[in-house]
């Protein structure tokens, strides 16, 4: 067999034209006759709408139309959707893709340029005068929450819901009640910028002979696009056909539906010519969704050892301006893990969601649990400061036991696999844990200004989105399952459909590995088709890890379902009983009688020719299954930071890290470390570098890749990395994800590390991201430091 | 304005407004677009180009400041036929790619460090792409594959290997 089946690692198929340049990202299409779009934003955070003027744009050359949100008013048969509305009472405010009356962020679009180049519709938004009358903004969430100024005056509020996850709140406060050691906590989680490499872009092509209208957009969600599209735009879904050609990474940001998408499907229609739009980074930086921005409040109670008994968490939540698709449930996929790998008793959850003047926030990477992640292994870490153990023994002390799975938690999620202390041991040899701690010692003991920082977190995720029942009874408003299909061709090679719609995860060398195992073909025999509605009409996307958990499992039983096939007609042909058929290097012979055999292709065209087929068959050779799982997977991991901290200059530099992560059986292991490696890199980065800063009037301050500091190779080592393997017994695979798992565990890891690194001056809290004048500021103002009148 | 410009090995020239991005041009009227736009402050890369033989940002050159002048692009990495340059091949055995979207300007950047520096440390591979932004892989990948490249002659020669399967 050549290299290609299960656990190989498969060097990607995808790469050879995004290593050229062929590939074809949005803005790379060549679509004759097609008008620029640009948008005229808001320069205020909250701003009533007054004249726009627009005469001067439009004697500019190259300019074809200036349209205004009321202009554009009946081009909505609905507001821009939210699927997700997590409570009856939810307060969602009606969001036009284009606002009619006010602008309730900086960027939010209030008038649309059509020109005949990129440059002319640039130089026409500049040319747009628009009459804005100021209003006060509401920027700080607890500001907010105060109701002293309202974000949108209609609701009366500015709370959006608050969401309760209660299971025994008699027992959680026996729980603090009885306990011998307690810790509370309050941590910020700053706003993030997403900033997947390629900016976002739309093109709307109308049919040329007819109604029918072609969406391509730089998107994570073709099928979930093309049916708000339908719905916000009133039009029939079966004349809307959306593909989204290769994606420049998404990390949750791409997992929307936009107003700029809805704008470019309007304008087509209206103009019956094609419209395309390109983001700028500095656009980007206002008009996609942002992630995080929280303020969450964590309560530990424990007995007299240190185990965890009894876990509190309120949190603050910043919806944005707007709920754009999944906003208010954002938090509720953390919801159900703060109290992570531990055996916890007793649990409170509850969660405010909150409108501010500021761009909308929904998924990005990881999505609610690096926020839980956060929030519990930061709180772990003062515990065991608290009761006056080592971060790692805290952490054995309150793992869930292995004998416990598949674990009911007090939160009422069924982990399906679990082994989490192996992973702490094999992360702690990786960076030589008792080496680091006996080198720290020294130089504190010898008084030297570098300091020593060691972080661990051992995170549990949810992914494999999602078994359709549960969303049901989280009020999403849809399932969680997905389709494929895998055809064997009567040329004898194999066609996968898929509804996955990767935009760097590799799927098409993963799903042709799966095949090619199941099938004994070789995995370049394979083509795995997605990313276009026409060609793969089923489909819930990719986020939340779940691609291979539901996807590529999909995946895996359609081909079951085509070797099943393949058997009967082989067995039929053959003579013989099903049972004495066994596949060998792609041909299925007959037990103990290898020259009689036919090979797969023959197979195929057999029953592509259905000239012989048993009695009642349907001719061809392929298999169609839509899966929806039983449960959500949860993958594992234990992950090590070491940091040296410059007391003189407060700056952070991470040295080592390793990570040990179990997502079950892998497909691709070359694959796994590439998601492992860029994870960290995201989840250090929220730790150390990244904020989106907003001013007192609301203005984002750094939009831009210069201010906006995503990490250059030159910030980040190496990384050591190892996985156990714990394979899911609710999935024919065994596998369960690993696309957010190193963002949701580094940020934690990372600066538990800055504060252990701290520990001499008592610190004990840092808020993110570390930048060298947080840490400065924060050992000069340290009690040890001001004792020794520094 | 008139200017006229080798790309890729090729004559290319005409009438450009003066104010167009190299980048702009290259993508836009030449019709090359491998090279890709990333932001819109010389941050993060993603178009970079050969100028002479040496790396630039192509969104921080005017289209006529390249008259007289030679460029490469992704395109004209690899010569004619479905080879790929060492650094190309370097990227797909050490999986140095997911989206793919920085990947033309970092192996862009990466040929010409490895031209100024045949054999780099480690250190200076990431000091060296410090101008590229990736989101995707962490750069783990991109350093080994810039290594690889550099362990398997130069990179910078351009020679031609065996295509990748896809």
């Amino acid at each position: 067999m050549s290299l290609g089946t299960i656990g190989d690692r498969l060097p990607r198929k995808e790469d050879a034209r995004l290593l050229t340049g062929e590939a074809r990202y949005v803005d790379d299409l060549q679509i004759p006759g097609a008008l620029w779009v640009a948008f005229v934003r808001s320069p205020y955070a909250h701003a009533r709408i007054g004249s726009i003027d627009a005469s001067a744009a439009q004697a500019m050359p190259g300019v074809r139309h200036v349209f205004t949100g009321a202009d554009l008013r009946d081009a909505w048969a609905n507001p821009m959707p939210c699927a997700w509305p997590v409570t009856e009472d939810m307060k969602a405010p009606d969001h036009w893709p284009v606002a009619v009356d006010t602008a309730n962020y900086a960027g939010d679009a209030v008038a649309v340029v059509v020109a005949d180049s990129r440059y002319a519709a640039a130089d026409a938004v500049d040319a747009v005068a628009v009459d804005y009358e100021p209003l006060d903004p509401v920027v700080d969430l607890e500001d907010a929450l105060s109701d002293r100024v309202l974000v949108h005056e209609g609701l009366g509020t500015n709370r959006s819901y608050t969401w309760t996850l209660a299971p025994e709140p008699d027992a959680v406060d026996r729980a603090f009640a009885e306990a011998a050691h307690t810790v509370q906590e309050r941590y910020l989680q700053q706003r993030l910028i997403p900033a997947a490499m390629e900016p976002r872009g739309v093109a709307a092509v109308p049919g040329a002979y007819g109604g029918d209208l072609t969406i391509y957009s730089s998107t994570q969600i073709p099928h979930i696009l093309k049916i708000m599209t339908a719905v916000t735009c009133g039009l029939p879904e079966q004349k809307l056909r959306v593909i989204a050609p290769a994606v420049g990474g998404g990390f949750g940001s791409k997992l929307n539906v936009y107003a700029e998408e809805l704008v470019a499907v309007a304008l087509a229609r209206r103009l019956g010519v094609p419209v395309r739009w390109t983001e700028t980074r500095s656009e980007a930086g206002v008009a996609t969704i942002h992630g995080r921005s929280l303020i969450q409040d964590i309560e530990l109670a424990a007995d007299g050892d240190g185990r965890i008994t009894g876990v509190r968490v309120k949190l603050l939540a910043d919806m944005g301006a707007y709920l754009q698709l999944v906003t208010p449930g954002i938090p509720l996929l953390g919801a159900f893990l703060y109290h992570g790998v531990y055996d916890v008793p007793a649990y409170h959850f509850e969660c405010t969601g909150v409108f501010t003047n500021r761009t909308s926030t929904d998924a990005y990477r990881g999505a609610g649990r690096p926020e839980a992640t956060y929030a519990l292994e930061r709180t772990v870490d003062a515990l065991a400061r608290e009761v006056g153990v080592d971060p790692a023994e805290i952490r054995r002390r309150n793992y869930i036991p292995t004998d416990r799975f598949p674990y009911t938690s007090i939160a009422g999620l069924t982990y399906d696999s679990g082994n989490y202390q192996p992973t702490l041991e094999r992360a702690l040899e990786l960076v030589g844990y008792d080496a680091l701690r006996a080198e720290q010692q020294r130089r504190r003991d010898a008084g030297e200004t570098r300091h020593l920082g060691v972080g661990i977190t051992t995170y549990v995720e949810m992914c494999g989105l999602a078994p359709s029942r549960v969303l049901a009874s989280l009020n999403y408003s849809a399932g969680g399952w997905e389709a494929a299909t895998v055809s064997m061709l009567p040329t004898g090679s194999v066609q996968v459909v898929s509804g996955t719609t990767p935009h760097g995860q590799g799927h098409e060398t993963t799903w042709s590995q799966i095949v090619a195992d199941k099938l004994g073909v070789d995995p370049g025999q394979v083509e795995v088709l997605h990313s276009d509605t026409a060609v793969s009409p089923l489909g819930m996307d990719t986020y939340g890890s779940r691609s291979l958990a539901v996807g590529g499992v999909a995946v895996s039983m359609a081909a079951d379902d085509v070797l099943a096939k393949a058997r009967r007609i082989a067995a039929h042909q053959l003579e013989c009983a099903e049972e004495d058929l066994e596949l060998v290097d792609g041909e299925l012979r007959v037990r103990g009688t290898p020259t009689r055999a036919m090979t797969l292709q023959a197979v195929a065209f057999e029953a592509f020719t259905a000239h012989d087929l048993p009695d009642g068959m349907e001719p061809n050779l392929f298999g169609q299954v839509t899966y929806d799982p039983p449960n959500f997977t949860f993958p594992f991991g234990t992950h090590v930071a070491v940091v040296e901290v410059d007391e003189e200059t407060g700056m952070v530099e991470l040295i080592d890290y390793a990570a040990v992560d179990d997502c079950g059986n892998q497909v691709n292991p070359m694959i796994v470390e590439g998601q492992v490696h860029g994870g960290i890199v995201q989840g250090a980065a929220q730790a150390l570098w990244e904020e989106a800063v907003y001013d007192e009037a609301g203005n984002l301050r750094n939009p831009t890749l210069i201010d906006y500091c995503v990490p250059s190779a030159a910030e980040v080592p190496y990384f050591r990395l190892d996985s156990t393997v714990t394979p899911s017994p609710t999935n024919p695979l065994g596998v369960k994800g690993i696309g957010e798992a190193g963002t949701i565990a580094a940020t934690p890891t990372v600066i538990n590390a800055v504060v252990d690194a701290l520990q001499p001056f008592g610190v004990t809290d840092i808020d993110m991201p570390a930048t060298p004048e947080r840490v400065w500021r924060a050992i000069q103002d340290a009690p040890q430091a001001q004792e020794a009148g520094r | 304005m008139n200017i006229t410009l080798s790309v890729n090995g090729e004559q290319q020239g005409g009438d450009v407004e003066p104010r167009v991005l190299l980048v702009h041009y290259l993508r836009d009227t030449l019709g090359l677009t491998g090279t890709n736009v990333g932001c819109d402050t010389s941050s993060c890369g993603a178009c970079t180009v050969l100028l002479d033989g040496e790396s630039v940002k192509a969104c921080t050159v005017l289209a006529v400041q390249a008259d007289g002048h030679e460029v490469t692009t992704i395109e004209g990495l690899a010569p004619a036929g479905d080879g790929l340059h060492p650094m190309q091949q370097a990227f797909h055995e050490e999986h140095g790619l997911q989206c793919g979207y920085c990947t033309p300007g970092m192996i862009m950047a990466a040929v010409s460090l490895l031209e100024e520096n045949p054999s780099p440390t480690e250190e200076e591979v990431r000091l060296g792409l410090e101008g590229n932004l990736c989101r995707c892989t962490g750069y783990h990948n991109i350093v080994k594959s810039v290594l690889a490249a550099a362990d398997a002659g130069n990179g910078a020669a351009a020679t031609t290997t065996e295509a990748v399967s896809s």
